[in-house]
C-alpha cells in the first residue's frame, strides 16, 4: 500500500515537473501584462493580435509545411529503405543501421554546421529549401527506426504466399506487407512531423536570413522579449494536440484484436 | 492426509473479477510425481504460481511442512520452479546462473563450484559451465532450468510447462530424463501441462483440472480407465461418451440396445453417460453384435485403423488392429468391464466430487 | 523488381547529406583559411578559455545525466509495472510536450526560477528560503534535466517492459530478495537501456547552447555556445569544425568506452 502511494506521489512530482512550464505559458498566454514576471489581469487580446501578427503566422505556415513535407519525403525514402534493408546480407545491414544512426548519436550542433558547410559549397541559395532537406535528413532515422522493427516482425511467407496466389510483387507488398507494417510507418511519420516542428538547432544552421519558423523566430525574440501572442499560439497547438489525442485515445475502438 | 508435504487448503484466487480458482483442495505427499493437468486457463499455472510464491490466494491457506507460508515471499520458500520457457539469466554464464542461488545463501566457493560439476553432471551437460545461455539449443537450456533449481536442494520442485516448447523427439526424451532426475533426487516433483500423454507417462498422480475446479485425481491407469466425467473421458485421450440410461445395476441401454456393465448403485431408469474408449469397441459379424452399425470412414494410422462405424444414430469411433472397409455391416460388442458408467453433470462447471485412491 | 535498387535513395541521401557533410567538417577543421593543412583549429581546445567552456560542458551534462538517471529509472520501473494497460498513454505524455515549442518550454523555466518568480512565490509561501539559482550553472542543469528527461526514461522504459517477468522470479524463486533480485538481475538487464540514455541525455546537454544561452543569462559559455558563434558570428568555420571533431571525437571515445563496458550493445532504443 504504501508503495503504492510512493509511486503514485513519485509519478505526480514528474509530472508537475514535466509539465509547469507548459501550463505558465498557457497561463501567460492569458496575461495582460507584456512582461513575464507581472500578472497584469486576464485577456484574449494576445490571442486576437496573433491573427494580425503576420510575421509569426508566417512562421507557423513555414514550420507547419516543413514538418510536413519533411515528415512525408522522408517517410517514403525511410520504409523504401527498410523494405530493401530486409534483403540484404547481414552485415551490409549493420553498416547501413550504422549511417542511420549518425544522426541519431551525433550531436545537433554538428549535423547543423556540417549541413551549413554543405549547402554553402553547393551553392545552394540558403531558405525554405536547405531548412526541408536538412529536416528530411534528421527525420528519415525515425521513420527507419519505428519501421524496421515491425519489418522484422513480418512473417515472410505472407509475402510469398500473396504470391504464391498470383499477386504481383507491387500488389503482393500494398495488399499484404503495407497493412501490417502501416502502424510502423504512420508512428514513424508522427515522431518525424514532431521532431520537425520541434527542431531549432539544425533549422538555425541552415535557414537563410529571410525565413523563419517558430523556433528560430522565438531565438531571435530571447533577447529582445517575447512577444505574447507567441504564448497564444503556442497554447492554441498544445490544447488542439492533447484534443486530438484525447479523442483518438477515447474514440471506441473498432475491433479488439 | 499424514506425510502430506503440501496442503492446499480453500484456495480461491480470481483475476480482474475473473474467478481462476475456486475453493481448491489438494495435498501432495512427500516423494509423489503430481501433474496438474487441464487445459489453459483451467487455473493449473495459477495453482502452481500461489506455491512458489508468485500470487497470493484471495482466500485458503498453503501449508507446507505442517507451517503456513501463504505470505511468505518466494525467496524465503524452500521449494524451486522450473519456469515455463527456462527464464535463464541471459546476462550470465551457465556456471554463474546455476550458482545463483547458492551464491545468495552464502555457500562457499569450493561447495557451489563441487555443485555446479555435480548438477551439470546430472543433467548431461558437462563442461558447459562457462557457455552462455543464448549459445545454447532449446532442450540444453531446459536442461540448465533444471539444474540451476535443483542444486538448492529443495523439497519440492515445481515445474511449469517445462517442455512445452520442445519438439516431439526432445520432449519425449526429456520425459525419461526427469523421471530418472526425480528418482534420483528422491524429492517431490508438481508438474504442470496440457499434454496429457505426457501427464499419462511421467505421474505418479494426475490432477485433471478444468475452469478453475478439480475434475478428478488419481493415478494414471484410473483417469484414463475410469473418468468420473465427460469432461475427463473427453480430455484424455480419444472416446465414444454417449448419453445412456442406467437400467439397473450392472446393466446399461446404449442407444436403445441393452449392455451388461460392471457398475452398481446408480439407481434404476436413471440418465447417465457412458465412455467407451475406441480400442474397446470390438467389431464383429451382424449377428453377433450388440448393435448392428456400418462402417463409414477408414483411416490407416500405423498402429491400428481408426473407424467410424454408425450404428443407431451414433457415431463410433473405432480402434482395431483388423481392417473393415467402407461399407461393411458390422455387429459392436463391448466387454462390460470396459464400460465406464458416469453421472451426468448438472452443470457445465460443476466440481466432480474429489475421490481419493 | 530489383529490391537492391529500392535502397538506392537512401544509399544517395545518406552519402549527400550525411557522409559528404561530415567529411566536410573534417575538411574545415583541418584546414586554415588556405587551404592548408593544419592542426591549429583542434589544438584550439587548448586554450584556456575553449578549455574552460569545454570543461565547464562536460561537467553540466555529467551531472545532467547522472541526475536524469537517478530520476528516470524509479519512473521507468514504476510504468513498466502499469505494463500493457497504459503504456501506449505513457509515451505519449513524455512525447506530448514536444509540440509546445521546445525554447519556449525552456523559456517559461526562467519565469518559474525569477527572483520573484512562481517557485520563488510558493517557496515563500511556505516560508522556506527563495531560490536563486536563474542564470547560474544550477539553472542550466535543470534545463538540461528537463528537456531530455523523456531520453533517459523512454530506453530504459522498453529495456524493462521486455524482461520476461519470469527470469526475476527465478531469481526470488532462488532465494534473492527483491534488492538482490533488482541488483542482480534487472540492473544488469537494463544496461543496454540506461548506456542508450545515457547517451542520448549525454550528446545533446553536452554541446547545447540553447538552453544555457537562455537559463544562464549570457556569463556562462558552454561548448556548444563557442561553436556556434564561430559560425553564425565570428564566421571562422575552420576553427568552429576543428572544435566539433574534438567534440564528436569525445562522444565517440565515450560510446566505445560504454559499448566495450556493454558486451551485447545491439540494443537501439526508441
Amino acid at each position: 500500500m504504501i508503495r503504492n502511494i510512493t509511486r503514485k506521489i513519485y509519478i505526480c512530482l514528474i509530472f508537475i515537473f514535466l509539465y509547469a512550464p507548459i501550463v505558465t505559458l498557457m497561463v501567460l498566454s492569458f496575461n495582460a501584462s507584456k512582461t513575464r514576471s507581472k500578472w497584469g489581469g486576464f485577456t484574449l487580446k494576445w490571442y486576437k493580435s496573433l491573427f494580425e501578427n503576420e510575421a509569426i503566422i508566417q512562421a507557423l505556415i513555414n514550420t507547419l509545411a516543413i514538418a510536413f513535407l519533411s515528415a512525408l519525403i522522408a517517410t517514403v525514402i525511410g520504409t523504401i529503405a527498410c523494405i530493401s534493408m530486409q534483403s540484404m546480407k547481414k552485415r551490409n545491414r549493420t553498416i547501413l543501421m550504422g549511417v542511420v544512426n549518425i544522426p541519431m548519436l551525433n550531436a545537433e550542433i554538428v549535423t547543423g554546421i556540417s549541413l551549413m558547410l554543405l549547402f554553402i559549397s553547393l551553392g545552394i541559395k540558403f531558405g525554405f529549401l536547405t531548412v526541408l532537406l536538412a529536416h528530411i535528413t534528421f527525420n528519415i532515422p525515425y521513420v527507419i527506426l519505428s519501421v524496421m522493427p515491425r519489418m522484422k516482425q513480418l512473417n515472410p511467407s505472407t509475402y510469398e504466399a500473396a504470391l504464391d496466389l498470383g499477386a504481383s510483387h507491387l500488389k503482393a507488398f500494398f495488399k499484404v506487407v503495407f497493412p501490417d507494417i502501416f502502424p510502423g510507418i504512420l508512428s514513424g511519420f508522427v515522431m518525424a512531423f514532431t521532431m520537425s516542428l520541434d527542431d531549432f538547432i539544425i533549422t538555425h544552421f541552415t535557414k537563410g536570413p529571410g525565413i523563419h519558423t517558430l523556433s528560430t523566430k522565438i531565438y531571435t525574440e530571447v533577447k529582445k522579449g517575447i512577444k505574447p501572442e507567441m504564448y497564444a499560439l503556442s497554447t492554441i497547438i498544445f490544447v488542439s494536440v492533447l484534443a486530438l489525442l484525447i479523442l483518438v485515445n477515447y474514440t471506441p475502438k473498432k475491433k479488439e484484436k | 492426509m499424514k506425510n502430506a508435504l503440501v496442503n492446499l487448503e480453500n484456495i480461491t484466487k480470481s483475476f480482474d473479477g475473473q474467478m481462476i480458482l475456486d475453493e481448491l483442495n489438494l495435498y501432495i505427499r512427500e516423494n509423489e510425481f503430481l501433474t496438474l493437468l487441464g487445459p489453459s486457463g483451467c487455473g493449473k499455472t495459477t495453482t502452481l504460481r500461489i506455491l512458489g510464491g508468485f500470487e497470493k490466494p484471495d482466500k485458503g491457506r498453503v501449508v507446507f511442512e505442517g507451517k503456513d507460508i501463504t505470505n511468505l515471499p518466494p525467496n524465503k520458500r524452500n521449494l524451486n520452479t522450473v519456469f515455463q520457457k527456462y527464464a535463464l539469466f541471459t546476462h550470465m554464464s551457465i556456471a554463474e546462473n546455476i550458482a545463483f542461488g547458492l551464491k545468495i545463501k552464502n555457500k562457499s566457493k569450493a561447495y557451489i563450484d563441487d555443485k555446479i560439476k555435480y548438477a551439470l553432471k546430472l543433467v548431461n551437460l558437462d563442461g558447459f559451465e562457462n557457455r552462455m545461455p543464448d549459445s545454447l539449443s532449446g532442450g540444453q537450456q531446459q536442461r540448465i532450468a533444471i539444474a540451476r533449481a535443483i542444486v538448492n536442494e529443495p523439497k519440492l520442485l515445481l515445474l511449469d510447462e517445462p517442455l512445452g516448447a520442445l519438439d516431439l523427439k526432445l520432449r519425449q526424451d526429456m520425459q525419461y530424463e526427469l523421471i530418472r532426475l526425480k528418482n534420483e533426487l528422491g524429492i517431490t516433483f508438481i508438474y504442470v501441462t496440457h499434454d496429457q500423454e505426457e501427464a499419462l507417462t511421467m505421474s505418479d498422480t494426475i490432477v485433471v483440472m478444468n475452469q478453475g475446479y478439480i475434475q478428478q485425481i488419481g493415478s494414471p491407469e484410473r483417469i484414463y480407465n475410469e473418468p468420473e466425467n465427460a469432461f475427463v473421458a473427453d480430455f484424455i485421450g480419444d472416446s465414444n461418451i454417449i448419453g445412456a440410461t442406467m437400467v439397473r445395476d450392472r446393466l446399461v441401454e446404449i442407444l436403445g440396445a441393452r449392455f451388461a456393465c460392471v457398475d452398481e448403485g446408480f439407481g434404476e431408469n436413471k440418465p447417465v453417460d457412458v465412455v467407451i474408449r475406441p480400442e474397446d469397441v470390438e467389431l464383429v459379424a451382424p449377428s453377433d453384435g450388440t448393435i448392428q452399425g456400418v462402417v463409414t470412414h477408414l483411416i490407416f494410422k500405423g498402429v491400428h485403423y481408426e473407424m467410424e462405424v454408425t450404428a443407431n444414430g451414433y457415431e463410433w469411433l473405432v480402434h482395431s488392429t483388423r481392417m473393415h472397409e467402407v461399407g461393411t455391416p458390422v455387429g459392436i460388442k463391448v466387454d462390460p468391464f470396459n464400460i465406464q458408467i458416469m453421472n451426468k453433470p448438472e452443470s457445465e462447471d460443476e466440481e466432480a466430487v474429489g475421490v481419493n485412491e | 523488381m530489383n529490391k537492391k535498387l529500392l535502397s538506392a535513395p537512401f544509399l544517395f541521401w545518406s552519402a549527400l547529406f550525411i557522409i559528404i557533410p561530415l567529411c566536410m567538417v573534417f575538411y574545415y577543421g583541418f584546414t586554415d583559411k588556405d587551404g592548408a593543412f593544419t592542426l591549429s583549429n583542434i589544438m584550439a581546445i587548448a586554450t584556456p578559455e575553449h578549455s574552460k567552456a569545454f570543461f565547464e560542458a562536460v561537467k553540466l551534462s555529467l551531472l545532467s545525466t547522472v541526475i536524469c538517471f537517478f530520476l528516470a529509472y524509479p519512473l521507468a520501473m514504476i510504468l513498466a509495472n502499469l505494463k500493457g494497460k497504459r503504456s501506449s498513454l505513457i509515451a505519449l505524455i513524455f512525447i506530448l510536450p514536444m509540440w509546445m515549442n521546445f525554447l519556449l518550454r525552456t523559456l517559461a523555466w526562467q519565469t518559474l526560477l525569477e527572483k520573484t518568480g512562481v517557485i520563488n512565490s510558493i517557496l515563500g509561501f511556505l516560508g522556506l528560503p527563495a531560490l536563486n539559482i536563474i542564470n547560474t550553472p544550477g539553472a542550466i542543469v535543470l534545463g538540461m534535466v528537463y528537456n531530455f528527461l523523456p531520453f533517459m526514461v523512454l530506453p530504459i522504459y522498453n529495456v524493462l517492459c521486455k524482461i520476461d517477468v519470469n527470469v526475476l522470479n527465478a531469481a526470488r524463486d532462488l532465494g534473492a530478495n527483491e534488492a538482490q533480485a533488482f541488483l542482480k538481475v534487472t540492473l544488469p538487464l537494463s544496461v543496454p537501456g540506461i548506456i542508450s540514455g545515457i547517451t542520448m541525455v549525454f550528446v545533446p546537454a553536452l554541446t547545447t547552447f540553447v538552453i544555457s544561452t537562455i537559463l544562464g543569462g549570457s556569463k556562462i559559455l558552454l561548448i556548444g555556445n563557442v561553436i556556434e558563434q564561430e559560425f553564425t558570428q565570428t564566421g571562422n568555420w575552420h576553427l568552429g569544425s576543428g572544435l566539433s571533431i574534438v567534440l564528436m571525437m569525445f562522444i565517440i571515445f565515450n560510446m566505445v568506452i560504454s559499448a566495450i563496458t556493454d558486451k551485447e550493445g545491439d540494443t537501439n532504443a526508441l
